[in-house]
């Protein structure tokens, strides 16, 4: 199992203009990928990443996409 | 578990994100379900109306691109019956509080269940009056503690589930913010539903509630709707003791009866018109 | 003018058949007296014509769902007596904010409070123009005949739909339950408005983007526009905002919209007022009493003159200066304790007597009454 999610490199992006800092992603992420610094979430280890997700559809505020193509335009505006 | 990729974007107004609502506010969490529910039904924008009330899940409109129609308090109802009455073909959703749907908006809530016009209520329960400072709601819970109940709340609480389905809301659905994914298939089959559906989503304010109530962080409210939350599964097979302080989740109610604006059609206009 | 039918109606009937005609395709009341024959009235007609109508919970809900159905695009109108209009008055401010266009009649009945029911009064003048918080532009009609109610609903929605702007149609009691011969005549035999929109509503970003006459060129909901309603103060884009300028400015648009247009709302008449030297001004039905008054009076050589502003708010102000401007003695009648008389007072800034007639005891003001204020 370990070897198999290794091998599935999984893109995180971060939209920091729209993160509060309000920890959901961080607290509920199962294997601890994610992280706090000055305030808003970044990625500690995105070699933990296993795709579940659970950080996208938790976060309130668009901030956080887990292999979605479509975050990119979250960053389009302003 | 294999989830669609969505285009979030392809629904709301980019200019007005970030939206208002404060670091945690499970009402962020609302507003992607409507957008995944909306997106899997493949709902025409242009064709779909989104109206609210006042308080803070009523400025959900400013971010979602729908016809938007952000009314006064309690009301949201009664102008989104004026709506579908007058143009039936639209799809209308309403997004509304506990405050907004239940105490100002009470009887607004009830006939709308009563007359099954098919209107899909949301209603954003987070315990509390956010927008003014967190007083008490008809939905605090007995004992807790609120702006205005600084010595705990002593007025029992109002079951929105059980209020709609004794009205006659044709369907009925109770989720939570912890799991959203649920809220997601509840919102779709509201829609779908011709009829007037209720789906209250438990979610939480930290800041007003959470703070009085020694649920800290957002995270530490996520995980308090997880612990008194019990499937309507597995609430059949306990006593009433047993879910005394529990919240009960799933679908309640779920049947098929005829809408409003078609009876309307059927049995006034046709009459009035002379073709009966 | 081709009379499609004559019929012997109440003043609130009338109000049915002339909103029908002037397009009222939505209608949603509430049971209260003495207006409830409107409601029982829309009910009856507006299916014929592939118009709904709705008794909602409550009045609170029955204006509301009358600006919903506005805001997707039918014409649309409430009807109620005062303690329902005064439960109506937060959305009634909502409909001035947004420009929603509605007609909401106030079947006038002695209050404060329950009052009476059944008897008439002219008490809520000052609440239909200042009813609702905030300052707030607003029409107020208030015919006298039974035809004239008829023909005045249909100009309550053209002013209404033109101007983008509630309009309380103000009757009472003894016109709304007076029966008369009314010539009901159809659309094409009278002027019709509809609202300002755009050429093309689709992707349309800015609903509250005004025409020369200041109106708001919206939408209606599902023309494909996809735009924001809000009560909130809102930019041309209906979004809300914090901008002191912008705020500053819809505010003034709000006041200008009607002031600016008013020669197109006021509508008055005027009754052997050239060389008056008394001036009765009597709006309603009082105005019966006050044209009775002026008969006898005529007949006995006393100059006296009638002016009947049939709009009013905005206050014809212009108009009760230039018919007051030469006479000794201003005489104003109204079934409340002195309220239009306020407006008269200040335009004509107290260089003339005023004498009023008032009477809030549930019978109308008569003719003998006028006369001997007009004599003393």
């Amino acid at each position: 199992m370990m070897a198999e999610t290794k091998e599935k490199k999984h893109e995180i992006v971060i939209i920091e203009k729209n993160c509060k800092g309000c920890e959901i992603c961080v607290e509920f992420c199962p294997t601890n990928t994610l992280g706090m610094h000055m305030g808003k979430c970044v990625v500690v280890d995105l070699d933990k990443c296993i795709g579940c997700k659970m950080c996208e559809i938790r976060c309130p505020d668009f901030a956080i996409f887990v292999d979605n193509p479509y975050a990119e335009n979250f960053k389009k505006n302003k | 578990m294999a989830r669609k990729d969505i285009d979030y974007s392809k629904y709301l107004r980019l200019e007005y994100i970030p939206h208002i609502w404060c670091p945690g506010c499970g009402h962020g969490s609302i507003m992607k379900s409507i957008i995944r529910a909306v997106d899997e039904l493949n709902l025409d924008k242009d064709k779909t109306v989104l109206v609210s009330g006042i308080g803070c899940s009523s400025r959900i409109v400013g971010y979602m691109d729908f016809n938007t129609l952000h009314t006064t308090h309690g009301r949201a109802l009664a102008f989104a019956t004026g709506i579908k009455l007058a143009r039936p073909e639209l799809n209308v959703i309403v997004a509304s509080g506990d405050g907004d749907a239940t105490a100002i908006g009470g009887n607004h809530f009830i006939h709308a269940c009563r007359r099954n016009i098919d209107i899909t209520l949301i209603v954003f329960n987070n315990f509390i009056y956010g927008m003014t400072g967190g007083q008490y709601s008809p939905t605090t819970p007995v004992g807790s503690y609120a702006s205005t109940s600084p010595y705990g709340n002593i007025d029992p609480s109002f079951n929105i589930c059980r209020l709609a389905e004794a009205a006659g809301a044709t369907y009925v659905a109770r989720a939570n913010v912890y799991s959203i994914a649920q809220a997601d298939n509840f919102i779709k089959k509201g829609i779908q539903n011709k009829g007037f559906s209720v789906i209250e989503v438990i979610t939480h304010c930290p800041t007003y509630y959470g703070r009085k109530n020694k649920l800290k962080t957002p995270a530490d409210n996520l995980r308090w709707q997880k612990e008194v939350s019990v499937s309507i599964h597995r609430a059949k097979k306990m006593t009433p003791e047993e879910l005394e302080g529990k919240i009960i989740t799933g679908e309640f109610v779920n049947k098929s009866e005829e809408e409003y604006t078609e009876k309307y059609e059927r049995l006034i206009i046709e009459k009035a018109q002379g073709k009966i | 003018m081709k009379v499609k039918e004559s019929k012997f109606i109440s003043g609130n009937e009338a109000v049915a058949y002339g909103a029908i005609t002037a397009g009222c395709r939505f209608f949603a009341g509430y049971p209260i007296s003495p207006s409830s024959e409107i409601a029982e009235n829309m009910s009856y007609l507006l299916p014929k014509y592939g118009g709904k109508f709705i008794q909602m919970e409550d009045e609170i809900a029955s204006i509301g769902a009358a600006i919903g159905a506005s805001i997707a695009g039918k014409k649309s109108m409430t009807a109620t007596s005062g303690p329902g209009f005064s439960l109506k008055q937060e959305n009634l401010g909502f409909a001035c904010m947004a420009e929603i266009p509605l007609v909401v009649v106030d079947v006038m009945r002695g209050g404060p409070s329950t009052g009476a029911p059944t008897s008439p009064a002219q008490a809520d003048i000052l609440q239909s123009r200042w009813g609702t918080h905030g300052d707030h532009p607003i029409i107020v009609i208030a015919p006298t005949m039974v035809q004239e109610i008829f023909f005045e609903v249909i100009r309550a929605f053209n002013l209404a739909e033109r101007f983008r702007n509630p309009v309380v149609l103000l009757i009472d009691e003894i016109n709304g339950h007076m029966r008369a011969k009314v010539d009901i005549v159809d659309e094409s035999e009278v002027e019709i408005w509809h609202r300002p929109k755009p050429e093309n509503p689709v992707g349309w970003k800015t609903p509250y983007k005004r025409n020369e006459e200041l109106v708001p060129l919206m939408p209606d909901f599902g023309d494909g526009a996809r735009f924001n309603i809000t009560g909130l103060d809102h930019s041309e884009t209906g979004f809300p905002t914090g901008d002191p300028k912008v705020r500053q400015q819809l505010h003034y648009y709000l006041r200008d919209k009607i002031e600016k247009n008013k020669d197109k709302m006021i509508k008055s008449e005027y009754l052997n007022t050239e060389d008056a030297e008394i001036m009765v001004i009597a709006y309603g039905s009082t105005a019966r009493s006050a044209m009775r008054a002026v008969e006898v009076l005529r007949s006995e050589g006393v100059k006296v003159g009638l002016f009947r502003p049939i709009t009013l708010y905005p206050v014809p102000e212009k108009e009760i200066f230039e018919v007051c401007e030469n006479v000794k003695k201003i005489v104003v009648p109204e079934m409340n304790l002195g309220q239009y008389v306020l407006e008269v007072e200040r335009i004509t800034k107290g260089k003339i007597p005023i004498s009023k007639v008032n009477r809030t005891d549930g019978e109308p003001i008569t003719p003998e009454q006028i006369i001997e204020a007009i004599k003393d």
